[in-house]
This record gives C-alpha cells, structure tokens and sequence, in this order.
C-alpha cells in the first residue's frame, strides 16, 4: 500500500531517505520506486530533483577504487556538551559511520585523488574538530602525494555542541588549503544540498573549481535566520545552486549522473598543465 | 556618556549613589559624614571585587555588549596617532560595518582592521551594529594586503555580533568572502595581532581572526555561534541564553583553556567602560610588547608558526 494517509497536524519527518519501499518526490510529488531511484542516483526521474544522498553512495558513483583513511581519529565530548555523546552514537547507529565526513586516497579514471565525502546524515554533517582534523589530514596527503584534492560537501555548518573548537576548524582548513594553492595543487570542490554556513565559509569555497549540484541550498546564513532579520520573504530560488551561478559565485552547475564525467574532464585539465602544476612547485609569491 | 548598571551590578549601584547622596548631604549641609562615607567606599569596592571576580558566562556577554563598552573608534582615537581611514573594497561599496587603515602606534607605522558597532542609534544602523557584509570583509582583505605589500604589520580588533545575514550580504559571497579571508591571512608575510574587544561573533569574527597571536580581553567573549542562536536551535527558547553561554564555553578563561587563543588580557574592574583611557593604555602595551616580539622573527618562520598554530587546534581522539 502505498497511498498516502491522512497526517493531521503531525510534523512530517524529515529524513528524506525513508527505508519503506516507495517515496514521494519532495519537489513535483511523484510517487517513486525505491530500487529504482536508488538506480537513478537518487535522483527524480520526473523533475530531477537531487535527494540527498550518503557518502558511500558518492564513493560509488565518482571513483573506480577508494582506500579510506583517517578512520581512527574519534569525537569526544570535549565541552560535556549536554546531549551530545547520545547524539554521536545515536547517529553512528543510524549511518554506521563514525563522523560526517569519509576521506581516502580514490581513482578517478586514471587519475589518482584525494578524495573527502561529507555526510549530512551524521549530525547534520557539522564540522566539529574530527571533521576539521580528517579534512586537514587530507589536504596533506594530497600535498605530500601531488595528488588534486576533491572534496563533496554537505553541510549545515560548524558543529555548535564543540563550540569554538568547530569554528576554529575553519580556519585549520583554510590555512592548509593556502598550502596547498602555494604547492600549485588543484582542489575541486562539490557542493550539494545543503552546503552552508561554517563550512561553506571556509573549504567548500575554497576550490579553484567550484561545482555544485543542481537545487543544492548554499549559502552563509540559513534562510530562516535571514528570514528573522530582514523581517520580509525571500526571494524564489534564493540560494539554490542556479542562484548563486547567475551571481557568480559558482563555476558551473552540474547534474548528479555528469559529475564524475565532468570530474574527468577537470583532471584531465589539471594533468595535462605541466609547467608546475601538481608538480609540487616550492612556495612561490 | 549616562552610566549604565546591568542587572547584576545593581547592589553595586546602590551603594554608588548612597555615597553619592551623602557626598551631596556632605557639601551642602557641612556636616561631617565622611567616616560613614569611607565605610561605603570600602564596603562598596569589598562587593565590586566579590562581583566581578565570580561572573557567570551570561553576566560577562552583557558586560562584552555593555553600550557603553570601548569601540573601535575610541580606540583608534586613544592609541593611534596619525590615523587615516582607508575606505572601500574597491569593487561594490565601503561598509561602514569594518573600519580599515594605516597608522601609528607609538610611533610604528601599521595596518588596523576592525568591526565598528556605533554608538547612538543613528550610528549604530549606519555601522549595521558592527555586522559586516563581503565588501566589509574585502576591504578589510585589500588595505591588510597593503600591509603585507610594505611590510607593516597588521592589527585586527574583532568586536561584532557575526557577518550580516541577510539578501545582499548572500548575493555578493557573504561565506566566499569570509573563506577568503580566512585563507588568504593565514599566509600574509607581514605580523598579525588579533585581538576580541567585545563580542566574538562566529564566522563574522574569524573573517578578520587569524593571525600570530590571538588575544581577548578579560570581559570580552568568542563564540562559534549566540548564545541565544545556540538556545533556539537547541532548546527552542532564545531565553536560555545563559545556560547556552555557560555550556559553550566562551568566556576568556575557557578560550584560554581550550589553546584556541593565547592570553587574556586586563581590563579594568567592572569591565573596559569604566576606563576608557585605562582600557586602552593596557590594550596598546600588550599590542606594542607583542609588535616587538613578533617583528623580530623572518616572514617564512612567522607563516610555518601561524599555519601550525591553526592546524593543531581542535580536541579529539586518536584510536
Ligand atoms: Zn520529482
């Protein structure tokens, strides 16, 4: 059975990944298989509509191999923050992963990468220390590997339960991604919905190529926030993928089934630049 | 400038004006209360000490939004000779939310950056309330790489509720314009002192926060998001503010404890307000010792220290 029932004034779940056999489109309605949307990379058939999706799932469609690292570096509760140690095992038990972001070493085509994936199931895929230190970590195997970096974010910003420790991950990020442009290694970075806040104000930003999903909510501050400020409603289409292109802020909007082709194409790119690029060019100003 | 008590001071307050009153009761009526007047003062500066020496977390974010708390533009006035405001981000507008620009602190030329709050109503919606947007931020970028350029050492004092929320602020790269920053300052050749005069708000603070060594004020806060943000989103009632200032750890002593920033530094009893020129003679002191720390070490060892001072900031565990 799959009709839906009556709600009432319940408040609709929000996880959109349900576990049930059939789902409902979130943005044209269309009743969807399953099996069938999880063939079409979660993505509408009818409208096109991204769903969001897990980072293992990302692994899948984007590389040929990957070797995960950085997998024994563990959250703890560095502030007692109340709640918080419930909420990491609670989401690990739902995700089976330890934090909101995979890295690893992965090949693209022939191309070897530094590979990160963010998770938003895990704690909205906040960046708290763990998330920062694995980030870092990969930026320096990219550095040490003369490998381009490529990182998928999703995210609702730094993680408030490890308070000032979260934000200062942003600048742990940015400061190894300085090293990096200096060493003339190419980052690829790939927003998805959402990508915000924290982390969209320090690596997601920070690509010299920018790609994001389309429809993917990016952006500094959440709408509700602007919304409470500003005291008037939001335009349509304010902070999707599109609206930031026609600003822009983005490089180019790329469809889920033509990232890992458009992927190639930018490696291919990058491999091919052979005054220095990627070939570890020492500090140069 | 009408002196403010918060509301925990207000038994501090009381006192005040009782030794006001009989100091009035003393000139006028030549009577001779000035044993009872003495006994006050020692009574009342006992309470002042009990006071601001047990202040909660809350109690220290009102006292680092106290409105009559130091801006940057008093202190640019009380510390810097020969000033000259730079405005502009030489692409959209100047935003009157960032002050940047060249001077001199006891006679050594720098680079100042800063949030500007404003201080009567009119001002304060001219300088949005010290909340930035990108152009604020990339003004700040472009006279800091003036800095680099000439080899004159930077200065930033953070003082902000966070970068603007709002259309505009998102349709230029609010986000972009902060991540910029933050990268592009971990790597200028030039000093940095950073130091949080009042409210440290978020990503609209790190904007301008990296840098060789950071510093807050004794009363002064840094936090990754409002107290009052962090009670919404998590209790759904703004009102528990306090509890959220207290389980964020934001106070001077927690950032010190936490390694995120590297000294606390004095402010006179009661907070910065209550002594302008105090405020800003110990702020220029510690800028200037640090200034002549920091320029005695090569451009190269300044930047390996700075990134590595970042890059090891967090708590976790390794299995
Ligand atoms: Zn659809």
């Amino acid at each position: 059975m799959w009709f839906k029932k009556k709600r009432g004034l319940k408040p609709t779940p929000r996880r959109e990944v349900p576990d049930g056999l059939w789902l409902k489109c979130k943005e044209c309605g269309e009743i969807l298989y399953r099996k069938e949307l999880e063939k079409n990379f979660w993505v509408c058939e009818k409208c096109g509509y991204h769903f969001k999706m897990p980072a293992k799932k990302y692994i899948e469609i984007l590389t040929d191999s990957f070797v995960e690292k950085e997998n024994s570096i563990e959250t703890t509760n560095p502030l007692e923050f109340k709640g918080y140690s419930e909420k990491l095992t609670a989401d690990f038990e739902k995700t089976g992963l330890k934090e909101a972001i995979v890295v690893g070493e992965a090949k693209i085509g022939s191309h070897r990468v530094a590979l990160g994936v963010m998770d938003f199931r895990f704690v909205g895929g906040s960046l708290g220390s763990v998330v920062g230190e694995k980030v870092k970590r990969l930026i320096k195997l990219a550095l040490s590997k003369k490998i381009p970096l490529i990182i998928v974010g999703a995210s609702g910003g730094a993680r408030m339960q490890e308070g000032i420790l979260s934000l200062m991950q942003m600048a742990k990020t940015a400061s190894a991604l300085a090293e990096l442009s200096n060493a003339h290694i190419p980052y690829i970075s790939i927003l998805t919905n959402p990508t915000t806040a924290g982390v969209m104000a320090s690596y997601a930003s920070l690509g010299d190529i920018v790609m994001a999903e389309p429809k993917a909510l990016i952006g500094f501050a959440g709408p509700r926030v602007i919304e409470q400020t500003i005291k008037q409603e939001l335009p349509e289409g304010f902070q999707k993928s599109e609206f930031l292109l026609e600003h822009g802020l983005l490089d180019i909007v790329v469809p889920r089934h033509k990232l890992k082709t458009t992927l190639m194409k930018t490696l291919d790119f990058f491999s091919r630049c052979k005054s220095g690029c990627a070939s570890g060019t020492k500090n140069h100003r | 400038m009408t002196r403010i008590w918060l509301e925990f001071e207000r038994p501090i307050a009381d006192l005040e004006r009782k030794i006001e009153e009989l100091q009035t009761i003393a000139s006028d009526e030549s009577l001779d209360v000035s044993e009872e007047i003495e006994k006050l003062k020692a009574k009342s500066a006992e309470l002042k000490k009990q006071v601001y020496s047990n202040l909660t977390p809350w109690q220290r974010v009102q006292l680092a939004r106290h409105l009559n708390r130091p801006y940057l533009s008093d202190y640019i006035k009380l510390m810097f000779t020969d000033f000259l405001e730079l405005h502009g981000d030489g692409c959209f507008r100047d935003d009157p939310a960032m002050i940047a620009g060249i001077g001199k602190i006891d006679g050594k030329s720098v680079v100042l950056v800063g949030h500007e709050k404003g201080r009567k109503t009119k001002d304060k919606l001219y300088r949005n309330f010290g909340m930035a947007h990108p152009e604020g931020y990339r003004k700040a970028l472009r006279v800091m790489k003036i800095g680099e350029k000439f080899g004159k050492p930077i200065i930033s004092l953070i003082d902000t509720p966070g970068a603007y929320p709002g259309i505009g602020a998102e349709e230029r790269g609010q986000a972009q314009a902060i991540a910029q920053n933050i990268k592009a300052m971990s790597t200028l050749r030039v000093p940095i002192i950073v130091i949080v005069t009042g409210e440290g708000g978020s990503g609209g603070a790190l904007g301008i926060g990296v840098g060789d060594i950071v510093l807050v004020q004794e009363y002064a806060f840094y936090s990754v998001i409002s107290p009052e943000g962090c009670a919404s989103i998590l209790w759904r009632d703004a009102k528990k503010a306090p509890d959220a200032a207290e389980a964020l750890h934001i106070t001077a002593q927690d950032l010190l404890k936490l390694k995120v920033i590297d000294g606390i530094i004095k402010e006179p009893e009661g907070g910065a307000h209550r002594d302008y020129e105090k405020s800003a003679s110990i702020l220029k002191q510690t800028i200037l010792e640090n200034l002549n720390h920091l320029s005695s070490i090569p451009p190269d060892a300044l930047i390996e220290k700075r990134l590595n001072k970042f890059e090891s900031m967090g708590i976790y565990k390794k299995t």
